[in-house]
């Protein structure tokens, strides 16, 4: 865990060090199937914000009230409530998009992201902190989900949010808009994710072995462990 | 870091691994083979289709090249491009390409080809998938329209848009009404891919890399004898809706695919048994694409799916070791 239980630790958390898509790999069911245009994902992104922000802070109120045998089906019940109250929000309000998402609003309540969050985290903290923890997972969630549709809706229609950005004489690859499409960008972006945290972690082998030589200790620097709870 | 401090083994015994026979055959050399084998159903294909296909060709052949030198910069590793690999996979992909592609998509076919095909998996040898059967897939996906365009031989007049005879068996019935000319389809007079129409071509090709050893006659043959086996079943059945076996062995991409792409060292099986399996699985699932699918030609899916089944065919035809007990 991370040295400080600070809220803004918590909050940076989710948006790269335990990124839920790229550090935990979780909820990837939307990921792949709703970024075919960066509206989508961004959308998908903040409905799942909204839920995640606010299960997690009742769940968090109610965690000692809840028996331990029946809790996944009661943070079902407080997840679907959210989710229910987010469908038709956009129902009402952005029919559109409402459309274009189709079955994945509904499906939030069962986004592993959000159930993995209140049963790893808001069910063992402080209100407080579950709620920064909620954020910086759906910020990162969101992050994610727009990086991959942006590279999806310029690859495959030419366009970005919307507005043409590709001159006509590029013809638009429609494989990024199909399942495959989305398959690769996520595995090139898995990569050039891992590829980063690599680097990183041997630069700081490499210090820590350079320090211990000019310190001539004997000990073994121990090599940094990536911060992954269950979930 | 690892800083352990290598051994020097000077003026020892040295101990190696079997095998202690070489081959004087290396992958290097094998790979120009391949190459110079490519070069009948090229030419076929630029006599019958036009000088421009050269420029695909060469677009898909400068994609390749240029890809896996730039990822053996950047990953620091030795440029290998003289080994002839991404020579081949780059002239492969050009040959199977409809003709009158546009060069700019046969480019990003191979970048494809090489990039996801073979150096995502760590480069030669480590590659599950053809490499130029993913960028073919790849293409396919990305620009459907223009990959189904196919224009008819130029050597007429000019180069006319036309079906190929896959689909007109597929979708105009013309089975029903004597088919296409067999002979056409054995010299490549038809519609289809700049390097795949002339069967002769290929099988000039074919002849070569035998005599060479390049190619385990096996491939090719399990792959004939299936195809001619299940095609000729339902031929068979009903000659009036089915094309005839000899039909199914020229059309399209089958020849091509059995002599150049199911044959990739890499991507089949290492047992002869397994060879097998695998050249009839293949067409079994050609014979069912071709008949009964969506699309009028499945050699490129049935022989990635069945590169995707190798691993396994190579773990249940494991031979005995000497002396063991079955």
């Amino acid at each position: 865990m991370s040295k400080s239980n600070s809220p803004i630790n918590d909050f940076m958390n989710g948006i790269w060090k335990q990124n839920p898509i790229f550090k935990q790999v979780l909820g990837t069911c939307p990921t792949l199937a709703v970024t075919v245009s960066v509206v989508n994902g961004v959308a998908m992104g903040l409905a799942t914000t909204f839920v995640l922000l606010f299960s997690s802070l009742i769940i968090s109120m109610i965690k000692s009230l809840i028996p331990n045998q029946v809790r996944i089906a009661a943070y079902i019940v407080v997840i679907a409530t959210f989710v229910t109250i987010v469908d038709i929000v956009m129902k009402a309000q952005f029919p559109e998009l409402s459309k274009a998402l189709g079955p994945f609003i509904p499906l939030i309540v069962v986004n592993c992201i959000i159930l993995g969050r209140a049963e790893a985290f808001a069910s063992k903290n402080t209100v407080v902190r579950s709620g920064f923890d909620a954020l910086g997972m759906g910020a990162g969630f969101t992050l994610a989900l727009l990086v991959i549709g942006g590279i999806r809706e310029i690859l495959g229609s030419n366009k970005l949010f919307g507005f043409v950005v590709l001159p006509d004489t590029v013809e638009p690859m429609l494989i990024f808009i199909l399942p495959a499409g989305a398959f690769l960008t996520l595995g090139i972006l898995f990569g050039i994710a891992n590829n980063y945290e690599q680097k990183q972690k041997d630069k700081i082998i490499q210090k820590a072995i350079a320090a211990e030589r000019s310190a001539k200790l004997v000990t073994v620097p121990a090599a940094p462990q990536t911060e992954t709870e269950e979930a | 870091m690892d800083t352990a401090t290598t051994v020097e083994l000077k003026n020892k015994t040295i101990l190696t691994s079997t095998p202690h026979v070489h081959s004087k055959l290396s992958a290097q050399k094998a790979m120009w083979l391949v190459v110079i084998s490519l070069l009948p159903p090229l030419v076929m294909g630029v006599i019958y289709f036009g000088l421009y296909q050269l420029i695909v060709v060469l677009a898909a052949l400068a994609g390749a090249v240029m890809t896996e030198s730039a990822i053996k910069y950047i990953r620091k590793q030795k440029v290998t491009i003289f080994d002839g690999s991404a020579v081949i996979t780059g002239l492969l992909l050009g040959l199977i390409l409809p003709p009158g592609l546009n060069p700019v998509f046969a480019f990003i076919g191979s970048v494809v080809a090489i990039g996801f095909g073979k150096e995502v998996f760590g480069g030669l040898g480590y590659n599950i998938f053809n490499p130029a059967l993913v960028g073919r897939a790849f293409l396919q996906a990305a620009y459907p329209v223009a990959m189904t365009t196919w224009s008819t031989p130029a050597m007429a007049v000019d180069t006319v848009t036309k079906a190929t005879p896959l689909s007109l068996f597929k979708f105009e019935a013309i089975a029903s009404k004597g088919g296409v000319d067999a002979m056409s389809l054995f010299l490549g007079n038809v519609g289809g891919s700049i390097g795949e129409t002339s069967s002769i071509a290929i099988l000039v090709g074919m002849v070569f890399l035998i005599v060479m050893k390049v190619l385990n006659w096996r491939v090719p043959l399990a792959m004939i004898v299936g195809l001619l086996l299940f095609s000729g079943i339902f031929w068979l059945i009903d000659p009036t809706k089915f094309a005839s076996p000899i039909h199914h062995l020229f059309m399209g991409g089958f020849m091509f695919g059995a002599v150049y792409m199911a044959s990739d060292w890499v991507t089949s099986p290492v047992t002869n048994k397994g060879i097998w399996i695998y050249g009839m699985a293949i067409s079994l699932i050609v014979v069912m694409i071709r008949l009964f699918g969506g699309l009028p030609e499945g050699v490129m899916y049935a022989i990635l799916i069945m590169n995707g089944f190798v691993p396994l065919i190579n773990r249940y035809t494991k031979p005995v070791i000497f002396g063991e007990e079955k």
